[in-house]
């Protein structure tokens, strides 16, 4: 079957940080703006929007996608807003993909945005509301518990120092003293991170990413479109995405399986056989910093319980083998949830078309994976991009 | 390119004032279960699944995590839309025409008696800066809209009570409907105001339920008689409540379209009965210029009156009974008129069957305060 192709064509973020002067409107347009500036389009020229936004807990806002609508650049156009948790992020270029790639819309605004600080005292107390009413919330659990819970099994299993977890932190967040948007850039040492106090034991404070308030949008269009309007178009080549059960205490924590499904799902399409030569760059979903090592497993980008190791040689850094969140990820640049997962999309698209500046991979990179990851350590979201049309 | 996309199974659960005896998992497991053997498949026979639902309705923060495992759905590429179920449809039409799914499950459901506030929850659903601080209940925008409507276009209050009288008697011969009743116009006009001049009797009020619906490509074969989407549109309005154009329904206008050029239908008389969405009753009118059925409001009342839209007449509307007859199912709302518009196509209505309807039309909105809209048009061919 002749499947449409589909590129993203425009990009835009705003910084990310404590934002309390924008309203959620004002951050998805100033994000919307800017990738319609990037590619030098007005919003006329778009067919339909999808939003992402994770929990409406955050904003104290009922149907969060109906508020958003309009700051998204909705008005008067098709418009959906997708879900899943955290993966949103990147799960919404998937979704945009299929309205484009249907042939029922030829062009597609993205915008993810999250703003966390109007959560008072501090978010955390909106996630207690994302677990189980009758076997879980009892418990009082937060994320902070059941991600050290998923890092000690991980740790625990291929025998993984903190050392190993640590040095994701410290390659990260001086990533992003290269990226104008980044909240949290600095250069630390593994001393630094292990010094942090201790949040949850083994995860400690500079393992894990901030609240953060912020935008991030892309554009997509139809081939035809995309060789019109841009010079430098870069193809989506493969989506993917898997949830797996909520019942997370029955799972084996240690391996993302469903990851392993979603990433798979993408490849296949990308026509992609052998992951670890195929994938220039790697944006892999870094809330905490295991979770950057975890997901690169189940992105089949390194073997199982050995990415600390490729870690640790620098296959990982910006001019290694396989230069892996080359823009600081959620560590260095910020963590505005949804707004987080897009802003991987955009590093992609800068880097692929060799406009990341300070950040630029060596190389000329050809290919690149974005991954995002959330519910309850249930979704993963995988989108590949590359210079290539794709098959 | 496989662009033709048929619905091959429906499931749902009878409407219900409130469901004590079930959660939401369960009422989700029974549409599954009978929607996935109205299909003939097994649930790992899916590619691909969507559940339309709203964090907040559910009491319960990412939704999407209790969304799989009922469904079986687990370790499957599975989203939600926080969007009605109509839009969901749209959705898979998409995923199928893409070619990244050959079957795809929507789910939509209502857990809405859980709700202990629901007029409360729905003030968060208001600009929390320009709108919210003036605390007043998010519904008296329905009753300031239908006192524009009805000034600007003629149509009278009675006519918003015949809305009423017609879709609740329809609903007695729903067996899924959760408030049939047989009632005159007297009866509705002197039920108290909720908002002037919108009356209590004239606002749909909530019920509990499940809708499954699979949908696949055209090399399927479905074991019922195949039910094509012949189109689904969506759009949104102004979220702003400031600037949006409160003398017609914009969303549904943009969507039908939508919907009438893919299934390349010139004149919306072509279709032969409709289920729109009546969450208020003036909305039944408006909704039924918006998608073009009438290009006068006036000729939106002669129907009314001439008993056009009843379930006997020209072009019956919400012979279901509607959200005032079934009762209001949240995000499920338009997959109740989903599963309304294939069980007439197929011609398994039973006593409320229509004679030969070939082509149905659903419109859904998500309510107040919100501007989004979808239409999707079924036909048997």
């Amino acid at each position: 079957m002749a499947r449409r192709r589909v590129a993203v064509i425009g990009a835009g973020m705003t910084k990310f940080m404590r934002r309390a002067l924008e309203t959620p409107k004002e951050l998805a347009w100033m994000a919307a703006r800017a990738a319609l500036e990037s590619a030098e389009m007005k919003l006329d020229q778009i067919d339909c929007v999808v939003s992402g936004s994770a929990p409406d807990a955050f904003d104290g806002l009922h149907m969060k996608g109906e508020y958003l609508s309009d700051g998204c650049g909705a008005w008067k156009k098709p418009y959906l807003r997708c879900y899943v948790g955290g993966g949103t992020g990147v799960y919404a270029v998937a979704q945009a993909w299929f309205h484009v790639a249907s042939g029922l819309f030829d062009t597609a605004l993205v915008v993810c945005e999250e703003k966390m600080s109007s959560c008072l005292p501090h978010p955390q107390a909106a996630f207690l509301t994302i677990f189980d009413p009758i076997t879980e919330q009892p418990l009082k659990p937060n994320l902070l518990w059941i991600f050290a819970l998923e890092q000690t099994r991980y740790m625990q299993t291929y025998g993984i120092a903190l050392e190993d977890i640590a040095r994701v932190s410290v390659k990260n967040k001086r990533n992003a003293l290269g990226h104008p948007a980044a909240q949290l850039g600095a250069d630390l040492t593994v001393k630094d991170v292990l010094a942090s106090e201790v949040m949850a034991w083994p995860v400690h404070r500079l393992m894990v990413s901030p609240t953060s308030d912020g935008a991030a949008a892309v554009i997509l269009a139809g081939e035809e479109t995309a060789r019109r309007i841009s010079d430098r178009p870069v193809w989506i080549q493969g989506v993917g995405w898997c949830l797996d059960s909520a019942y997370w205490t029955n799972r084996d924590l240690a391996y993302p399986e469903y990851l392993e499904k979603a990433a798979w799902m993408a490849y296949r399409m990308a026509g992609i056989r052998e992951p670890r030569r195929e994938i220039n760059i790697a944006e892999p979903y870094d809330p905490f910093a295991y979770k950057e090592l975890h997901h690169l497993e189940g992105l089949q980008l390194a073997p199982r319980g050995q990415a600390p190791k490729l870690l640790a040689d620098g296959v990982f850094d910006r001019n290694g083998d396989l230069p892996v969140t080359p823009s600081g990820g959620l560590l260095g640049v910020g963590n505005p949830i949804a707004a987080a997962g897009t802003m991987k999309i955009c590093e992609l698209f800068w880097q692929l078309r060799g406009e990341a500046g300070a950040r630029q991979v060596p190389g000329k990179p050809e290919r690149g994976v974005a991954q995002a990851w959330g519910d309850l350590m249930q979704v993963g979201t995988v989108v590949v991009l590359g210079t290539k049309e794709p098959l | 390119m496989s662009d033709r996309v048929s619905i091959i199974g429906i499931g749902f659960t009878s409407l219900k004032r409130s469901t004590p005896h079930q959660s939401f998992k369960e009422l989700m497991f029974e549409a599954a279960q009978k929607a996935y053997r109205d299909a003939g498949v097994q649930a790992s026979e899916i590619d691909s699944f969507v559940t339309c639902a709203e964090d907040l309705n559910e009491g319960l923060s990412i939704f999407d995590e209790y969304t799989p495992d009922q469904l079986g759905a687990a370790r499957k590429p599975m989203h939600t839309l926080t969007q009605d179920g109509l839009h969901g449809i749209a959705d898979a039409v998409m995923q199928i025409r893409a070619g990244i799914a050959a079957t795809v499950a929507v789910e939509a459901h209502s857990k809405a008696s859980n709700i202990l506030t629901p007029d409360w929850l729905l003030d968060y659903a208001m600009d929390p800066i320009f709108n919210r601080p003036l605390g007043f209940d998010p519904h008296a925008l329905a009753a300031l809209e239908m006192n524009l409507f009805l000034n600007e276009s003629g149509i009278g209050f009675d006519h918003c009570a015949e809305v009423v009288v017609k879709n609740r008697a329809n609903a007695l011969a729903n067996p899924v409907a959760a408030y049939p009743l047989d009632m005159t116009s007297t009866s509705v006009n002197s039920s108290p105001y909720f908002a002037y001049p919108l009356r209590e009797a004239e606002m749909a009020r909530h019920a509990d339920g499940a809708v499954v619906v699979v949908l696949a490509n055209q090399a399927i074969k479905s074991r019922a008689k195949p039910v094509w989407v012949l189109g689904a549109g969506f759009a949104n309005d102004s979220g702003t409540v400031e600037s949006r154009d409160w003398r017609k329904a914009v969303y549904a206008e943009i969507a039908a379209k939508q919907a009438y050029r893919q299934a390349s239908i010139k004149d919306p008389r072509e279709i032969d009965f409709f289920e729109v969405d009546d969450t208020y009753a003036y909305k039944e009118l408006q909704h039924l210029i918006a998608v073009g059925l009438y290009a006068e409001p006036a000729q939106a009342a002669r129907a009314l009156e001439s008993g056009e839209t009843q379930t006997g007449g020209k072009t019956p509307v919400n012979v279901s009974g509607g959200a005032l007859g079934m009762g209001l199912a949240l995000e499920a709302a338009g997959l109740y008129r989903i599963v309304e518009l294939v069980l007439q196509i197929r011609g398994q209505a039973g006593p409320r069957q229509l004679s030969r309807v070939k082509i149905g039309l659903a419109q859904s909105w998500r309510g107040v305060p919100t501007t989004s809209g979808a239409v999707v048009i079924l036909g048997s061919e």
